[in-house]
């Protein structure tokens, strides 16, 4: 192995560390905040390449254009999705809610196979995405670099949010009470419905942003991925914003450098993965980043 | 100020709260004493909704509030102190400052109360930056109260404020209710402590499993031969 190979690797171990960090908030937050693992994240996040792809081709409309208007359309997805499937379940046992995400997964999923058909879609790469940078030896392409840029910019903005706004201060909130929360004047709803926009406007960046690392969208494409965003979130502490940062960033990279340094057994990869959640729950259950979880009477 | 008429809230199958009815005059300290269990604390829950009212009426300023959500209860001016004081452990003594003040936007004003209130309870000002959950049981009570406050209410609702406080700072609590009374908040209180709250109240009613049993000024109820014996222990 040489030093620029492995180098090369870094990067595209950060790379899709960002890629699974942006997707491990949405679950982490909706966790924060309901005590929900929202099943249906993954559907979310495979919505918005289509979308994309949609918006690009038939109305033929600019790449950067058509990306924000895949975002908008699937953060509104994620907070119709809460509206429908969660909140009349808000008081019930939260097994019920749990149910319901996984119906409302299977439900986006089957949709994009009736209204997008199940054969893939190949995505079109902006040339901005396409470029080779040369480093030396190395060679990087520049989605490799957009997905790390985009990705801080767009966690550096959730976290002003989260820590600097009155949005996030009653975020913050109700994650710990919500009860007070509504004595101190927040509108629980509303917050709950602003933390589903923001957690899936993030998994529609990282879908795009995979479906030009990946460019094949089809309606299953969201499963792994959102496992895997799942698996960083426990691992990095579900319900800590930070811990999902983390946990996405080390399972991204012990991926890519699994498959460099063992390619002949690189097909195992995503059972690495698991195992690496395997080893973080007997470890230290509460994950990296995470605190003792205190069970909600 | 608040007018509760025939209240009846249900808890599960239990019938918690049954018809009652009373007054809580502006400007002035209105207490409900009861045993454990008599349907105190459903009764504040109830009035901000946190509970849903069966039947009944609850008036704030004329205005019928019963089937409100409570933020926008909190927003009309009715403010409540929780029991177990639920302070925020996770967010600083600010932040927990900056909560109660959510409903407000006029930071200049925001900050003049927050000055204020660090005079009543300076013990919060050493602790602005301080985790809530850092805090012992007496300084989160402070924090709660100032809390409570910060969202300038026309009326604050105390659940058991002396709750697991040691005698000399349940003393420090009452003067504290007694001096925002003087403010011209009006306050409502619950409390187990039915002599301390007896003392600083104008009015005060019994609340027996669900029903309102007695009535009277405070003076009245601590000198009543019932109350004497079921709850002040002579």
């Amino acid at each position: 192995m040489s030093l620029t190979m492995l180098l090369q690797n870094i990067v595209n171990g950060f790379s899709l560390g960002s890629l699974y960090a942006l997707i491990a908030i949405g679950y982490t937050m909706v966790y924060g905040i309901l005590r929900l693992i929202n099943f249906a994240h993954g559907e979310v996040f495979m919505l918005a390449p289509y979308f994309l792809f949609y918006s690009s081709m038939i109305f033929v409309l600019p790449w950067w254009l058509s990306a924000i208007i895949a975002i908008v359309l699937t953060a509104l997805t994620g907070m119709l999705s809460e509206r429908i499937a969660y909140k009349p379940l808000r008081d019930a046992p939260r097994i019920s809610a749990l149910i319901s995400a996984i119906g409302v997964s299977f439900f986006l999923q089957n949709l994009a196979i009736v209204l997008f058909s199940g054969i893939p879609k190949s995505v079109h790469r902006p040339a901005f995405f396409s470029k080779l940078f040369q480093f030396g030896e190395i060679r990087i392409q520049s989605t490799l670099f957009a997905s790390i840029g985009i990705s801080i910019i767009v966690l550096s903005l959730l976290i002003y949010i989260v820590y600097k706004t009155k949005t996030g201060l009653a975020m913050r909130a109700i994650s710990k009470d919500i009860e007070t929360s509504r004595l101190m004047g927040v509108d629980v709803n509303k917050a709950i419905s602003i933390t589903f926009v923001i957690g899936s406007a993030l998994a529609a960046v990282g879908g795009i942003l995979w479906s030009l690392r990946f460019p094949q969208i089809f309606p299953t494409m969201g499963t792994i991925p959102g496992l895997k965003a799942f698996i960083a979130a426990v691992v990095g502490g579900i319900g800590s914003i930070p811990g999902a940062m983390l946990g996405g960033m080390l399972l991204g990279m012990s991926e890519i450098l699994f498959v460099t340094f063992f390619p002949a057994i690189s097909g195992y990869r995503d059972s690495f993965v698991f195992i690496i959640l395997i080893l973080i729950l007997f470890l230290k259950p509460d994950g990296i980043l995470g605190t003792k979880t205190q069970e909600k009477v | 100020m608040l007018k509760i008429e025939d209240l009846n809230v249900f808890y599960g199958g239990i019938h918690a709260i049954k018809g009652i009815s009373f007054d809580v005059p502006k400007g002035k300290i209105t207490t409900l004493i009861g045993a454990n269990g008599a349907g105190k604390s459903t009764t504040l829950r109830a009035i901000c909704s946190l509970v849903k009212t069966k039947t009944g009426k609850v008036l704030f300023e004329d205005k019928n509030i019963t089937t409100l959500q409570t933020d926008d209860i909190v927003k009309l001016g009715v403010a409540m102190v929780p029991e177990g004081r639920r302070v925020f452990p996770n967010l600083t003594v600010q932040e927990n400052l900056d909560l109660g003040a959510f409903t407000r936007d006029d930071k200049e004003g925001i900050a003049k109360d927050q000055d204020l209130f660090c005079e009543l309870f300076p013990r919060l000002r050493e602790r602005l930056w301080q985790k809530g959950g850092t805090l012992s049981g007496g300084e989160q009570q402070m924090l709660a109260v100032a809390r409570g406050l910060m969202s300038r209410p026309k009326l604050l609702m105390l659940d058991e404020p002396s709750l697991g406080l040691a005698p000399l700072l349940v003393q420090e609590i009452i003067g504290v209710i007694q001096r925002i009374s003087q403010e011209g908040i009006t306050i409502l209180l619950v409390e187990q402590n039915a002599f301390a709250a007896l003392k600083i109240s104008d009015y005060a009613y019994v609340l027996e499993t669900g029903t309102l049993v007695l009535k009277g000024s405070g003076e009245e109820l601590l000198n009543n031969k019932d109350v004497k014996k079921a709850y002040l222990g002579e």
